[in-house]
């Protein structure tokens, strides 16, 4: 499954990013690396962008970014 | 010798609050060349000879911002004496990443391990020996915010400096260029998470903890029902604190802003008249006079009286930015403004343009992208600010008088908002094509920020606007002056010998004949007179002149005889409501009461009867409005937008893109128009 598919406060660790260049590139220095633990806080209100808690801080990134990332369930 | 020192760190490590400590208030903002972000340098207040220059906030120092990028390229090739990294002490695993880059650069390095406030409130305890040990490096435990641990952290840099002390070559260094990106990030966080655990030692159980503070506060400021609420609240707030003239809902209150523009007013029209009084007295020509009192008075003046509103609007901008909120404003409006190719922090400058371009465009600054702030610049000069709504209601007063007159306001607004909207997906679409979304961002905790670094903030941005855009200001001003007040005969005496003076009048001056080789362009748009072509011109000043100017040129309108008349039915109270002095009709004042109690606020449906003539058509009067709209703001606004794209060339292709814009709508108007 992808990150984009986990639900408010369900945890993953996660597998591979599915892209490539400057925004694999940017994911990776934001400590979404292969086999991190990240857990889905909350959906902004207007259904995008997510929240996430990992490495003891809060992230905020796109859908369509998270739908890249391959997690496995927790 | 002068030894420069850089300042890094994450975004909202408090690096800024570092910066100002360190330095007080001998700073200097430059710019980095080539792009939209601030270069700050100041002096150690306690060592003239250290230069500390404050780099970009990033997170990384991979080539992905224009922060990164400078931030980069400075440590590997100017190679400052030492690096102070400012990392936050309560998110120490993300902010170590971008401290492991610097390290493995081989600069001197010393890490300030801010925030120890909220460190130790968290209950965490961090093994400083240890950490030092490891990484090779002086560490310095501080509370930025509360001036704790400021002269550690500078008598380490200075025994960093003294042994150039470098740091510890870690194993992990030694991968750079020899495994792909996800190993090389992956290694890089496992060192790092095993640093972290071995040196601190933390309380991890939240269950005991409980909820921190910052935590319950997101939960509401983000909550899927309430988040939009308390946005709009705060929002509002936002802007009648900087331009309500009704504050708090009460009538005739001014805001902070309001209030302390009138003051700065108020005295600049004392200091204006004492000038005045001097030079008659004194005999000075009246050119001379005419310079210093339209020219160089006008002109400084327009640029005083923004300030108000750019230090109210910046305080409660950095106490929204130091805050955290503001990262959660581009959380919650991310999904809108993404559709338009902006970012939800754009919502802000924009909203503020509703009120005055000026300081709207000096906050785009906060914005995260070079992008946004390009584009969302540019758009501010779109927005219908208060100086141009008299313009509009003249004109729907004396065009529009049986129709819909709120019907005409309201396509306008909504005219301002698909432009822009539009002007963005196109600039989007042909020069940003293919660019990767920024929105991987950092939600901070929530802080209470400190007196001191919003005033910092503020002081700051008053600061900058004078030295950036007030020569742009005074000399656009003055240039105009020139324009209007002087023509052919100025110079060769003729004016002298047949009406006593140097200056012409306005529809002699230059600026006229400007106008009348101008007027053709604006046929297809339906006002191709010279007129209002030159009102177009003096809008530049001040939008609101277009009305003035307006009044001036069509003078045999509002004569004196006509003056007379239309004032004749007012009883005392009324005169004295509008401004006359003892609520007496006198010739000397009916002209300005006139152009700006009654013109300005559509009072007057009968006025300005021949410049029906010039623009003969509801579509023409519409397409005036638009035009003046959309066109070029005023140059207040263009000294503002310079400061914010640091090159004349950007800002000149910005505003060439207004008036084209302005000029393809109004001819659209006119032409749809004509078509009913």
């Amino acid at each position: 499954m992808t990150l984009g598919e986990l639900r408010p406060g369900e945890r993953a660790r996660v597998l591979k990013i599915g892209t490539q260049g400057m925004l694999r590139q940017r994911i990776l220095d934001m400590g979404i690396t292969p086999s991190v633990e990240v857990k889905l806080v909350k959906v902004a209100p207007l259904g995008d962008p997510l929240e996430l808690t990992l490495r003891g801080y809060q992230l905020s990134l796109r859908k369509s970014d998270a739908a890249l990332i391959e997690v496995e369930k927790m | 010798m002068p030894i420069t020192i850089a300042l890094a760190g994450n975004p909202n490590s408090g690096k800024t609050t570092v910066f100002n400590a360190l330095t007080g208030s001998r700073q200097h903002v430059g710019n980095w060349p080539g792009v939209t972000v601030d270069k700050k340098e100041g002096q150690y207040c306690k060592d003239k000879n250290l230069t500390i220059l404050d780099l970009p906030g990033t997170y990384s120092l991979s080539p992905y911002s224009a922060e990164e990028l400078i931030t980069r390229n400075y440590i590997v090739e100017e190679r400052p004496a030492c690096i102070i990294d400012v990392v936050d002490g309560t998110s120490l695993e993300r902010n170590l990443y971008l401290a492991l880059q610097i390290m493995e650069t081989g600069t001197p390095t010393v890490l300030a391990v801010n925030m120890m406030d909220e460190v130790a409130a968290k209950g965490d305890v961090i093994d400083f020996a240890r950490l030092e040990a490891e990484l090779g490096v002086a560490v310095v435990p501080m509370e930025a915010r509360n001036n704790k641990g400021l002269d550690q952290l500078m008598e380490a840099v200075n025994r960093t400096i003294g042994q150039n002390r470098r740091p510890r070559q870690l194993e992990i260094y030694s991968l750079a260029g020899k495994v792909d990106e996800d190993t090389l990030a992956d290694r890089r966080y496992s060192y790092i998470q095993a640093l972290v655990d071995t040196c601190v030692q933390s309380k991890k159980n939240q269950a005991v903890h409980g909820e921190s503070l910052s935590d319950k506060l997101d939960k509401v400021l983000t909550h899927r029902f309430f988040a939009l609420p308390v946005f709009a609240l705060v929002m509002y707030a936002l802007f009648a604190m900087t331009f309500s003239e009704n504050f708090l809902f009460i009538s005739g209150l001014p805001s902070p802003g309001i209030a302390l523009a009138t003051l700065v007013e108020t005295l600049w029209g004392g200091l204006t008249r004492v000038v005045s009084t001097f030079l008659e007295n004194a005999g000075a020509a009246d050119w001379a006079y005419s310079l210093v009192v339209d020219g160089v008075l006008e002109g400084i003046g327009a640029i005083f009286g923004f300030l108000p509103l750019i230090l109210v609007l910046y305080l409660l901008m950095s106490f929204l930015e130091d805050s955290g909120y503001m990262a959660r404003v581009a959380f919650v409006m991310d999904r809108i403004f993404r559709r338009f190719g902006l970012s939800g922090r754009s919502f802000i400058p924009l909203l503020m343009g509703f009120g005055c371009s000026v300081p709207a465009i000096m906050a785009t600054r906060t914005l995260d992208s070079e992008k946004d702030r390009r584009i969302t610049t540019l758009l501010c000069g779109f927005m219908p600010c208060g100086a141009k709504l008299p313009i509009f209601i003249m004109f729907v007063s004396v065009f529009f008088a049986e129709g819909n007159k709120t019907l005409v306001l309201f396509f306008l607004y909504a005219l301002s908002l698909s432009v822009s909207i539009l002007v963005s997906l196109i600039i989007n679409h042909i020069a940003y094509r293919g660019q990767v979304s920024n929105f991987l961002m950092e939600l901070p905790h929530y802080r209470l920020p400190t007196l001191r670094s919003v005033w910092i903030h503020g002081y700051e941005k008053v600061k900058g606007f004078v030295q950036k855009a007030g020569t742009v200001i005074l000399a656009a001003t003055i240039l105009i002056w020139l324009l209007s007040n002087f023509n052919m005969h100025s110079f060769t005496g003729e004016n002298r010998l047949e009406r006593g003076t140097l200056l012409a009048e306005m529809d002699d001056s230059f600026l006229a004949s400007v106008g009348k080789a101008a007027a053709p362009v604006f046929k297809p748009a339906g006002f191709g007179a010279w007129k209002p072509t030159v009102g177009i011109a003096t809008g530049w000043v001040a939008k609101e002149m277009v009305v003035v100017t307006l009044a001036q040129l069509y003078s045999e309108d509002v004569g004196e005889e006509y003056l007379e008349q239309y004032f004749a039915s007012m009883d005392a109270a009324a005169l004295k409501d509008l401004g006359f002095s003892d609520g007496i009709y006198s010739p000397a004042e009916a002209f300005d009461i006139y152009t700006e109690a009654v013109l300005m606020e559509g009072g007057d449906e009968h006025a300005l009867l021949s410049i029906h003539a010039d623009i003969s058509t509801k579509q023409a009067a519409l397409a005036y409005m638009a035009f003046n709209l959309l066109c070029m703001p005023c140059f207040a606004a263009v000294g503002a937008m310079k400061r914010e794209l640091k090159s004349w060339r950007r800002t000149a292709s910005a505003v060439g893109i207004q008036m084209a814009t302005a000029y393809l709508v109004a001819v659209l108007i006119n032409l749809v128009g004509s078509l009913f």
